[in-house]
């Protein structure tokens, strides 16, 4: 049973406390992401008809659907960027609905996001880009610690050789290594990827996939990897579920996606 | 309890205000006229009140507000003194030819220094500030909110309202009266210079004379109220920044809006500043 406390008022979140591990958590298999009946309309767009989903600690959903099914909705929902219409987030079982900015902060904390371009500050070099979060949070941190912890994130990603440059100076598949050593900054245990590897040359694609990997591997984070890609999915993802029409369709690991009989899961399959 | 509910409900998580609707803007919606000009004051308003709480709260961004100060202090110095100096020479001029005509030649110092101290400084600023800063601030946060900056900023766990906001507008709220010293200044002496090549009075001279019936009621007043037009330039263009959606577009839209906007919100403030500043400080 996911162990989970229950919150019915913002005034009552004891943040500090909701956020610490659980003992089933130490054990590594709880519930750290859950979702539950997540419905989001843009207008008269309906894009989440009631998504649920639950990803424990060290496993990797992989979640993926045609363009427009919401898949990157989902993730903003899952980290508070959005609000969701109904339905509810819970993160190491606290509900995020309700919860002030900086409360949700104490929450983000613990997340790390790879946006779909990166998101890099235009302004702020590789380095100070990755530096961004340990100077924000890590206050007591020296000047010369922070640098080593920036230099290891990014020698983690292979990209100890651009620290100085601009944002705008490397590639997109460059960009989107500093986005991940960025979102590793704060040493999350939750990771969520919008489209890792799109828009990446073939080569570059499976880079980024074993760099996911190694890094699952090395920190055991709850993942969410929104992607397009089957056969990155299929390389970084322990379960898969894929969305169509604001609702997931299919959910199980690769094989269960494939035996499926769903005339829309065989045309995905098909296609991809 | 409603300003407790208010307040929780005014700082909750949600995101930045979605892009309403602006009298004259493209993306007025399809509904009335009067409602999008109410919910853009009401959005306005939540707005305001994110940023405040945000300021007043730690942690403080004493860095980033430094660099602002910087931005939009130090930068903005050369356009507002150059500003000053040609207002200063063109009021000599018209302020000369029309006196002459009334036979109170005599008056020009003080006609030049009460002008400029009363009105003509703070407004200059206010309209030169809000085109330069209302603009760079309206571009920077646009450019900054379509291409997810201000997104990966809050998934970062660093509250925007506090970083970038608040910052901008305290800097603007700062800077803004200092400002209005050295255009004034400029404007004097430029005054000064202009009537001096016409007929020979000495500096010291012009400011005695200029100065000899005022008193700090003329002065502090005028140059702090552009202490409101920094706010006022500040929060609009902030406020039109974090909202803005929709690529390049959107930028040009969020900046031009900040610079139209914020100098007529500047204009209308000023009409009320001057007659509560007639009313307090007689």
């Amino acid at each position: 049973m996911t162990p989970e406390i229950e919150m019915n008022s913002i005034d009552q979140i004891p943040i500090q406390i909701a956020i610490k591990r659980t003992e089933a958590e130490q054990d590594g298999r709880a519930t750290v992401i859950a979702v539950a009946g997540l419905h989001k309309s843009f207008g008269s767009q309906k894009v989440l008809n009631g998504i649920s989903l639950k990803v424990k600690r060290g496993e990797t959903l992989a979640v993926l659907g045609r363009s427009g099914t919401g898949k990157s909705v989902l993730l903003r929902l899952i980290i508070g960027l959005t609000k969701p219409d109904s339905g509810s987030v819970r993160i190491h079982g606290v509900d995020i609905a309700g919860l002030a900015l900086d409360q949700m902060g104490e929450i983000r904390k613990k997340m790390g996001f790879l946006f779909q371009h990166a998101a890099l500050y235009d302004s702020l070099t590789v380095e100070q880009n990755v530096a961004f979060p340990l100077q924000h949070h890590q206050k007591k941190m020296s000047k010369s610690e922070r640098a080593d912890r920036v230099r290891g994130l990014l020698a983690e990603v292979g990209m100890e050789g651009a620290v100085a440059k601009m944002p705008s100076d490397i590639s997109g598949g460059m960009q989107k290594r500093v986005g991940l050593a960025r979102a590793l900054a704060l040493e999350p245990d939750i990771l969520l990827l919008d489209e890792p590897t799109a828009g990446l040359d073939p080569i570059s694609s499976g880079e980024i996939d074993d760099l996911v990997l190694k890094l699952q591997e090395e920190h055991h984070m709850a993942s969410i990897v929104v992607t397009h890609d089957l056969h990155s999915a299929k390389t970084i993802a322990d379960h898969l579920a894929l969305l169509n029409e604001g609702d997931v369709v299919v959910q199980g690991d690769f094989e269960e996606l494939q035996n499926s009989d769903i005339e829309f899961v065989r045309e995905f399959l098909k296609h991809s | 309890m409603i300003a407790p509910r208010l307040s929780a409900a005014a700082d909750r998580a949600t995101p930045l205000p979605a892009p309403l609707t602006l009298p004259g803007s493209s993306t007025v919606a399809t509904k009335g006229p009067i409602n999008p000009f109410l919910e853009w004051f009401g959005d306005l308003g939540i707005f305001f009140w994110r940023v405040a709480r945000a300021a007043a709260t730690p942690p403080f961004e004493f860095r980033e507000l430094f660099r602002q100060l910087d931005e939009i202090g130090s930068k903005s110095l050369p356009l507002v003194a150059l500003a000053g100096a040609a207002t200063g020479v063109v009021l000599s001029l018209e302020a000369r030819y029309s006196l002459t005509r009334f036979g109170a030649k005599s008056l020009l110092p003080a006609a030049i220094v009460f002008s400029v101290i009363h009105e003509t400084g703070p407004i200059i600023t206010g309209l030169v500030v809000s085109g330069r800063v209302g603009a760079g601030i309206g571009a920077e946060l646009a450019s900054m909110k379509v291409t997810e900056q201000i997104d990966a900023i809050e998934a970062s766990a660093v509250n925007p309202y506090r970083l970038l906001a608040a910052t901008r507008i305290l800097a603007c709220i700062l800077m803004m009266p200092l400002l209005t010293l050295a255009s004034d200044a400029c404007a004097l002496f430029m005054g000064w210079v202009s009537q001096a090549l016409v007929e020979p009075v000495s500096l010291h001279q012009f400011i005695n004379s200029g100065f000899s019936g005022a008193d700090f009621n003329d002065f502090l007043p005028p140059t702090l109220k552009t202490a409101v037009f920094g706010l006022i330039i500040g929060l609009i263009a902030c406020f039109q920044g974090m909202r803005t959606q929709g690529g390049a577009a959107g930028v040009g839209r969020a900046a031009t809006s900040s610079v139209v906007l914020s100098s007529l919100f500047v204009i209308l403030a000023d009409v009320v500043l001057v007659k509560l500043i007639i009313i307090f400080f007689p």
